[in-house]
């Protein structure tokens, strides 16, 4: 029995953004579901009833028979206490939660045995990256905020030479680099304004630069880096060496977009009503963090205000304003959730636990609240993912493929040293010791090579193939010794000849080997330069 | 030189050897390890030759056949093209199995070597020139025929024996069997039939085991004869109770087997299946029905790409054996110069069993004087593509195929691939549609940021630099 997903208008006041589109629509019933709208739920985004339609969608006219016959709730903003009274007893709600900020909600969705998902949860890991919709939000906000500081800024932001004078570039000032610091940043620097960014974390210096802007640095050390890519709070220090580069871009700039968050904290205050006071008249401040309580302490959450001649934009709703695209690109990611929930296409959705990407979205599992997930696994090493993900599931399948089989249970561990010494035991008992001191030789030789070999660079495994391969033409030796033996003993008849021309033979191969291999491995080595 | 000298002499060349692999941790240093390899190599020739295992009348046959080799081996590696380096490679492989077989064969025939042993000893000296000859001879006939597989001599594609399983099989049980006779074996002549029986036996299991093997596993399949070949040159060692040849073999079969392990682990696969063979089925139906990627393959053309070429900042090059295939190098690195001189960052990502043999395209790339330190690993640069401009994907398919991540049904899944598909554009260049050795169709090609660029890729990427000239 396929599902039945259904997307409800927005209740929230200004909110403009509906939960799916008519395109995605067409792919959530190829995945099996069934899809219902409510009427109107698009009007704000300019998507028809119509469109919905004709994508295969059935249109439900009010709210309440919307959410009693859906078994799968799709939203954009968290549910009212009303609409938590909708939801169906253990349905599923996919929108964004914020758990952290609201624990009441969590506490009324787990009352109705609901099983939600937050798509302000979604792990930061590579593979999760095309559900995140704060990504995909951010995105759209830093687009809006310079756009929004454009609206209400005087001048050009592009430098201009006209017959009527010269029009120097604005200067924009952004503060956080992540997905919407970007954003911003590409999008006042296609306007052709001067862009500038700051952030506590170095290593995104070069996406900055990457998208046009020049990275402004605090001469301060302190690695300012997070679990998950995210930002961490900084000590007194570095915050007071912060706040002395602000103070000094505020007087340069003519506009800064503030979009810097810590999660689940309040914003940090960065731009204070001294910095304010030393902006030319006629900037602008954006603060994207509006809704956490402002980067800027001047800030008036979802307000336009004028202070000291410099305007604030505090709208808490910037992708809200570009509704077409945000709903098409939250209607993606959703989407995409969906594939993850339901991989065996049949319109049925399994919240597998032992999923990452599906545990961290997960922060009420019928009924029970299970936010915050385990600690996510950085981002920046994948490799470390999968040993980290079967530490949380220890009955996950694992490939083994640790290096060195690091990755290996102690039990296998144990057998193999098990097996080890059960060889070593049948060797030592039955060997004569003239063997036995060759082997011991041999084994050695072995861990050494294993060692050494380990450190050789990846770009050289075709230098140390051919270099092995000329050593290993030291079995010329083994040629050379029976070539002519100085016969002390005598007596035994010894077909010479036949000796003789094996090892000829044996020694002009090895001898190839050792010139040409050791002759090509120079080759190639003289060939890899700086 | 007394026996004691000729064995100082001999612990020299082993740690000159163990310096020489150590050597090659860096480019820096590379050159340096490979000397060490033949200051190494030289002692214990010269310590061997004049030590007290070897007669005055030896030294013009030794002079003469060393002559000889080194004429040819010189020769080869002067002429040698970059391109062709996998394949010199399986052949001076094939070489040391020979070597190994008919050392194993000179030691056997003469009464001398076994003259004073008896009981345990005797049985174990058997035992060891039985296995060396095994090992010889496997190595032998597998590097021949990877020689051919690599040079084109002979199809890339798998040849599947019925119950191949069931025949290696029986040919090792004959092999054991004829080892039981080999030992119990009274005289030389006696032993000689068993000891034929099994070099044939070993011979066809070579020819056979790298038959099955499909093209694009042959970085595994290399460097497995790498390691066979070490070992073959320790069991020597064993026969002849010749330390040297011991650590020298045990080093050159554990790094065989480490390269061997590493190219495994870099296609997700596990060492015995690669081993199994027929994995590169060509013509094989690309997995499930639902799995077949859908959309328009946008192609574009040479000049469109140096356009976009030129307004990137990043651009990452993944070079693949289509561009050793087309010695497309020059070109790609001609076009590199040109794109750093105008401030464009370029990089080449490589993944590890790119082309034919391990380290295949960073050779390549050396040659065309791309400095190395752009030519950086997959996991390197894999988290870099979503603020690439650029990726160009030169002659490779597989391991860019977004199939391995998001396609459980893939025969490549799970393989670690290089994610060109989140750059903001991604062309690829290819002779046709047609799918790579692990026959497999590949969705980034119908991506809506995919570009195609058909045609040979020196050809193409030499419209492109003239575009960028222009």
């Amino acid at each position: 029995m396929p599902m039945k997903i259904g997307v409800p208008r927005e209740t929230a006041p200004g909110e403009k953004r509906v939960a799916t589109v008519p395109e995605v629509v067409e792919k959530l019933i190829k995945l099996g579901f069934t899809v219902a709208v409510e009427s109107g739920a698009g009007d704000l985004a300019n998507i028809s009833d119509e469109a919905y339609r004709a994508a295969g969608a059935e249109i439900v006219a009010d709210a309440a028979s919307l959410w009693s016959s859906s078994d799968i709730v799709f939203k954009v903003r968290g549910p009212s206490i009303e609409e938590v009274g909708l939801l169906r007893e253990g349905g599923t709600l996919v929108s964004f939660i914020w758990p952290a900020q609201n624990p009441e909600l969590l506490q009324q969705l787990a009352a109705r045995k609901a099983t939600v998902l937050a798509m302000d949860s979604v792990p930061r890991i590579s593979r999760a990256q095309k559900l995140d919709a704060l990504s995909s939000m951010a995105n759209i906000a830093g687009y809006r905020a310079v756009i929004e500081a454009a609206h209400h800024f005087g001048r050009f932001f592009t430098g201009q030479i006209t017959a009527a004078g010269k029009v120097p570039p604005a200067k924009v000032f952004v503060i956080g680099a992540g997905v919407a610091g970007l954003a911003a940043i590409g999008a006042a620097s296609g306007l052709g304004a001067i862009a500038r960014a700051n952030d506590t974390r170095p290593e995104v210096a070069d996406q900055v630069k990457s998208m046009g802007g020049e990275f402004v640095a605090v001469d301060y050390q302190e690695e300012g880096s997070g679990v998950g890519g995210y930002a961490k709070v900084m000590s007194e220090g570095f915050q007071k060496a912060q706040r002395e580069t602000f103070a000094k871009q505020a007087k340069d700039v003519d506009i800064i977009i503030t979009t810097a968050l810590i999660p689940g904290k309040p914003a940090p205050r960065l731009i204070t009503a001294e910095m304010v006071q030393s902006m030319k008249p006629g900037s602008i401040i954006v603060d994207m963090a509006a809704e956490q309580g402002g980067n800027c302490e001047l800030t008036e959450p979802g307000q336009v205000v004028v202070r000291h001649g410099v305007t604030i934009i505090g709208y808490a709703d910037l992708p809200s304003r570009l509704s077409k695209q945000s709903s098409t690109l939250y209607a993606t990611n959703l989407f995409r959730l969906s594939e993850e929930l339901c991989k065996s296409k049949d319109g049925v959705i399994d919240v597998n636990m032992d999923d990452e990407v599906i545990r961290g979205t997960t922060v009420v599992k019928e009924g029970n609240i299970t936010w915050p997930p385990p600690a996510p696994t950085l981002s920046m090493a994948p490799a470390a993912a999968p040993a980290a993900a079967a530490a949380v599931k220890p009955a996950a399948k694992s490939h083994g493929h640790g290096r060195g089989g690091s990755s290996a249970s102690s039990t296998a561990v144990g057998l193999l040293f098990a097996a080890g010494a059960l060889i070593f035991w049948g060797i030592g008992a039955g060997a004569p010791a003239a063997f036995l001191g060759h082997f011991t030789v041999f084994v050695l030789a072995c861990f050494v090579g294993y060692m050494v070999v380990w450190n050789v660079t990846p770009a050289l495994h075709t230098p140390l193939m051919s270099v092995t391969n000329a050593i290993s033409s030291i079995i010329a030796i083994g040629a050379l010794v029976q070539i002519a033996p100085p016969l002390a003993d005598g007596g035994v008849a010894r077909p010479e000849d036949w000796i003789r021309w094996l090892a000829v033979g044996a020694i002009v191969l090895a001898t190839i080997n050792m010139f040409g291999g050791f002759a090509v491995t120079q080759r190639m080595l003289a060939m890899f330069r700086k | 030189m007394s026996e004691s000298l000729a064995t100082v002499s001999y612990l020299g060349a082993t740690i000159l050897f163990i310096l020489c692999l150590g050597g090659l941790s860096h480019p820096e240093t590379s050159r340096r390890g490979n000397l060490y390899g033949v200051i190494g190599m030289t002692i214990a020739v010269l310590a061997t030759v004049f030590g007290p295992r070897v007669g005055g009348a030896g030294y013009a046959w030794i002079i003469a056949a060393m002559v000889v080799g080194a004429g040819i081996g010189v020769y080869a590696a002067r002429t040698v093209q970059m391109t062709q380096m996998p394949e010199l490679v399986a052949l001076m492989h094939s070489l040391v199995g020979l070597a190994a077989m008919l050392v194993g064969f000179a030691n056997y025939i003469d009464p001398a070597a076994s003259a004073q042993m008896v009981g345990a000893e005797k049985t174990i000296h058997e035992i060891e020139i039985y296995v060396g000859i095994l090992i010889g001879a496997v190595t032998f006939s597998g590097s021949v025929i990877a020689f051919g597989k690599l040079s084109g001599k002979i199809s890339g594609n798998p040849l599947l024996l019925p119950a191949r399983h069931w025949i290696n099989l029986v040919g090792l049980l004959v092999v054991i069997w004829f080892g039981r006779e080999f030992i119990n074996a009274h005289s030389v002549s006696d032993g000689m039939l068993p000891l034929v029986v099994m070099t044939v036996i070993a011979l066809l299991f070579g020819i056979h085991m790298v038959m099955a093997i499909g093209g694009a596993d042959m970085p595994v399949v290399v460097s497995m004869l790498n390691s066979y070949s070490g070992w073959a040159a320790a069991a020597t060692g064993f026969m002849l109770s010749n330390d040297l040849l011991i650590v020298t073999g045990a080093l050159v079969g554990s790094s065989g087997a480490i390269l061997s392990y590493i190219m495994c682990a870099a296609m997700n696969r596990h060492f015995i299946s690669v081993i199994a063979g027929g994995f590169g089925t060509t013509g094989g139906t690309p997995a499930a029905a639902g799995a077949q990627p859908a959309g328009e393959v946008v192609a574009i053309t040479a000049p469109d790409t140096a356009e976009l070429l030129r307004e990137a900042r990043n651009v990452i090059i993944v070079p693949g054996y289509g561009m050793a295939v087309a010695q497309a190098q020059h070109t790609v690195y001609e076009i590199t110069r040109l794109l750093r001189e105008k401030g464009v960052n370029v990089r080449f990502g490589i993944h590890p069993v790119a082309g034919r043999m391990p380290g295949h395209m960073n050779v390549l790339l050396a040659e065309a004087k791309v400095p190395y330190d752009i030519v950086q690993e997959m996991d390197e640069l894999n988290d870099d593509f979503p603020q690439t401009d650029v990726a160009m994907i030169i002659g490779a398919n597989d391991i860019v195929n977004p199939g391995a991540q998001d396609d459980p049904n893939s025969p490549i899944a799970g393989m670690p691939v290089l994610e060109v598909w989140k750059a903001k554009t991604s062309i690829v260049m290819k002779r046709s549609m047609a799918s790579g050795y692990a026959g497999v169709d590949n969705p980034l090609f119908y991506k809506d940021n995919n570009r195609m660029l058909f045609g040979d890729a020196k050809k193409m990427l030499d419209e492109v630099l003239a575009s960028l000239k222009s």
